[in-house]
């Protein structure tokens, strides 16, 4: 999920050093979870194996034969990844309100989905799609548009993964195992070196299955310590009342701005604008990633996707809840050496018994693997279908498909984890945030393509670029109190003077780009390109005609079912 | 569709199920997008600010919105099946 406010929240020093020594019980407790979720992850590829299994149908989507329940686990493990759960609170322990805008932007997020990805369902299983570029290169007929969302996707999922290898990394310092400053940086990056090595082996061998039986344990586990920590630890602060006055006081105080207090409880008139459209622009953002529409492909029918979509806000509420325990962070005085990420593991390890800090930092580690093991297979498949298919090796077999993707899956988080070490971590938070703009600028090519065939290719390119373009540049020259560049992801919007979400503006603009040279470039008669489907495959269930439960392995591209 | 050659055009697409279903997603962007009728302390729940319970409120009722445009569109989609085959 994408956490854009935390960049100005979260520019300090995070290089945390740990000054309490190591925790033994914490540690033994988390070292059990962690063995005991490796074990299953490379059971996994016997759950549910289908007779042939080299594919990347199989690999990269676990068969699409996931269910209501499996499906939401993976939904709700992609989505709510461990990041979020040190961020979210992060930016409320750090600004109040405007850190809350996750919530509402989690509640506009399915009514979305509800709308839009039942259609992309449909016509991916009719025509056998694994990636979006699949599907806008058979809606428009262009491997030029294609390539720019399939690049897109990669590029705005790297830091994604990076991030989660952020949150794990708050947890090992808060344990003690993170190492100080003047550790030796092998010693002080080992568990971090562990933790990725053991994700990256059962995601390669293993594909999709891993991620969602993994996400069974991450979930229950995060349920568990999320109601215990929303009522034990108000009891212990002596209720909400002590808790938001103690916030309010402290939101009073002089912030890193001069002349600014450092938050609010509440949105102030001038920040209304930017809460709004980072709630609205983060929401449209966020089922554009390669992931969120993995896993959605991966389900068995259309009905999964929107029966999910009611049982999906169960997670939401979970986030609100754990939104909160930044106000307790601030009431119950946590130290957090400068870094406002290490907030809420600090908390667990001040208030909880040992054994329970170490159940509460096993939920946060693994529910970093589950998203970052699916992001990696959704940018792998990505590349696959899209870069080395389409204009590396066109003749590929699906063996080869399969192998390339394995490889790519690796490739990104060995990348992944160059970046988390050898870069200060405000880049990989700087580069999340330009990931989520980016992402935005593909809506238009593939929910207008859902919907219309209208848009000319050539346009939508066009849009994409000035999007990007655009949004690249209003970025970088958001300065806050710690940065000259990329310090935030609000800006001024032009002509309305109010502060808003720079990836909102930008899709206006690249909307508004398409429209008006769709119109010249139809009026010039520019060739339109090739749609091989059809308006009856938009709607098209399991158990329709040329919709078969098992789709023929990895054959996008060769016509299916007509 | 089972058959979309069967009678794919005498089917308005604007039915009033649909409006409905529409408006229940609807809902939520108007009450979420309107910060300012939510920016506020009072009154408090249990000690919680205004802005943050209504908003987590509001995760209920949208769940609850959502859960009505799936039956709808649900109930719509048997009964265009069953109209279909006969």
């Amino acid at each position: 999920m994408t956490l854009a406010t935390t960049a100005t929240t979260a520019t300090t020093p995070l290089a945390a050093s740990s000054t309490q020594g190591v925790n033994g019980v914490a540690l033994a407790v988390f070292v059990f979870f962690f063995l005991a979720v490796t074990v299953m992850g490379f059971l996994a590829a016997r759950w549910r194996k289908a007779e042939e299994s080299a594919n990347l149908d199989e690999w990269g989507l676990g068969g699409r034969s996931f269910g209501t329940w499996v499906t939401w686990f993976l939904l709700g493990g992609d989505l709510y990844t461990a990041y979020t759960f040190v961020a979210v609170p992060a930016a409320i322990y750090a600004a109040g309100a405007a850190g809350f805008f996750a919530v509402p932007y989690t509640i506009l997020v399915y009514p979305l989905i509800f709308t839009f990805l039942p259609r992309l369902w449909s016509v991916s299983h009719k025509h056998g799609y694994v990636t979006t570029s699949d599907f806008v290169r058979g809606r428009f007929g262009s491997k030029g548009l294609s390539l720019a969302v399939a690049l897109t996707g990669i590029l705005a999922t790297m830091p994604y993964i990076a991030l989660q290898l952020v949150g794990i990394q708050a947890v090992l310092d808060v344990m003690g195992i993170g190492g100080g400053e003047n550790t030796n940086w092998f010693v002080k990056d080992l568990p971090l070196l562990i933790a990725f090595a053991v994700l990256a082996a059962y995601t390669y061998s293993s594909g999709l299955r891993a991620p969602a039986l993994i996400a069974f344990v991450k979930d229950g586990l995060i349920y568990l310590v999320i109601a215990v920590a929303i009522i034990y630890i108000p009891i212990k602060l002596g209720g909400f009342d002590a808790i938001f006055d103690a916030a309010g006081k402290a939101f009073a105080q002089p912030g890193a701005v001069p002349g600014k207090p450092r938050g609010a409880l509440t949105t102030g008139p001038n920040a209304q604008w930017a809460y709004a459209t980072l709630a609205l622009g983060s929401a449209l953002a966020l089922f554009m990633y390669p992931h969120s529409i993995t896993a959605t492909l991966s389900s068995r029918s259309r009905n999964v996707i929107r029966r999910n979509t009611t049982i999906l806000p169960l997670y939401s509420l979970m986030l609100g809840l754990l939104a909160l325990l930044g106000f307790m962070a601030i009431k119950a005085g946590t130290d957090i050496q400068g870094n406002p990420q290490l907030a809420i593991p600090q908390l667990f390890e001040d208030m909880f018994p040992s054994w329970f800090s170490g159940v509460a930092f096993a939920a946060i580690g693994i529910g970093a693997l589950v998203p970052a093991a699916i992001m990696s297979i959704a940018a792998a498949n990505l590349f696959t279908r899209n870069v080395y298919k389409d204009f590396l090796k066109q003749d590929a077999t699906p063996e080869q498909e399969h192998k390339v993707a394995k490889l790519v899956s690796l490739l990104v988080k060995v990348g992944a984890l160059v970046f988390v070490l050898t870069m200060d971590k405000t880049v990989a938070i700087n580069f999340q945030l330009l990931g989520g703009i980016w992402i935005l600028q593909t809506m238009p090519s593939l929910v207008g393509g859902l919907f219309t065939r209208w848009f000319h290719r050539w346009a939508l390119l066009t849009g994409w670029a000035v999007g990007m373009l655009y949004g690249t540049l209003a970025a970088y020259g958001v300065a806050s109190p710690t940065q000259a560049h990329f310090g935030g992801s609000s800006k001024e919007i032009p002509g309305i003077g109010e502060i808003g979400y720079i990836g909102l503006t930008a899709f206006v603009l690249n909307v508004v780009v398409t429209v008006v040279l769709t119109f010249a470039l139809k009026a010039a008669k520019v060739p339109d390109g090739v749609d091989e489907t059809s308006p009856a495959d938009y709607t098209a269930d399991a158990g329709d005609a040329g919709v078969t439960a098992d789709l023929p392995p990895a054959t996008a591209g060769a016509p299916t079912g007509h | 569709m089972p058959e979309p050659a069967a009678s794919p055009t005498n089917r308005p697409v604007i039915t009033p199920t649909r409006v409905v279903a529409g408006l229940c997603l609807l809902a939520p962007f108007v009450a979420m997008l309107w910060v300012s009728s939510y920016a506020k302390i009072e009154p408090t729940l249990i000690g919680i600010p205004f802005f943050y319970w209504y908003q987590m409120l509001w995760v209920l009722i949208s769940t609850v919105l959502t859960m009505v445009a799936y039956k709808l569109v649900q109930r719509e989609q048997r009964a265009r099946k069953g109209g279909a085959a006969q």
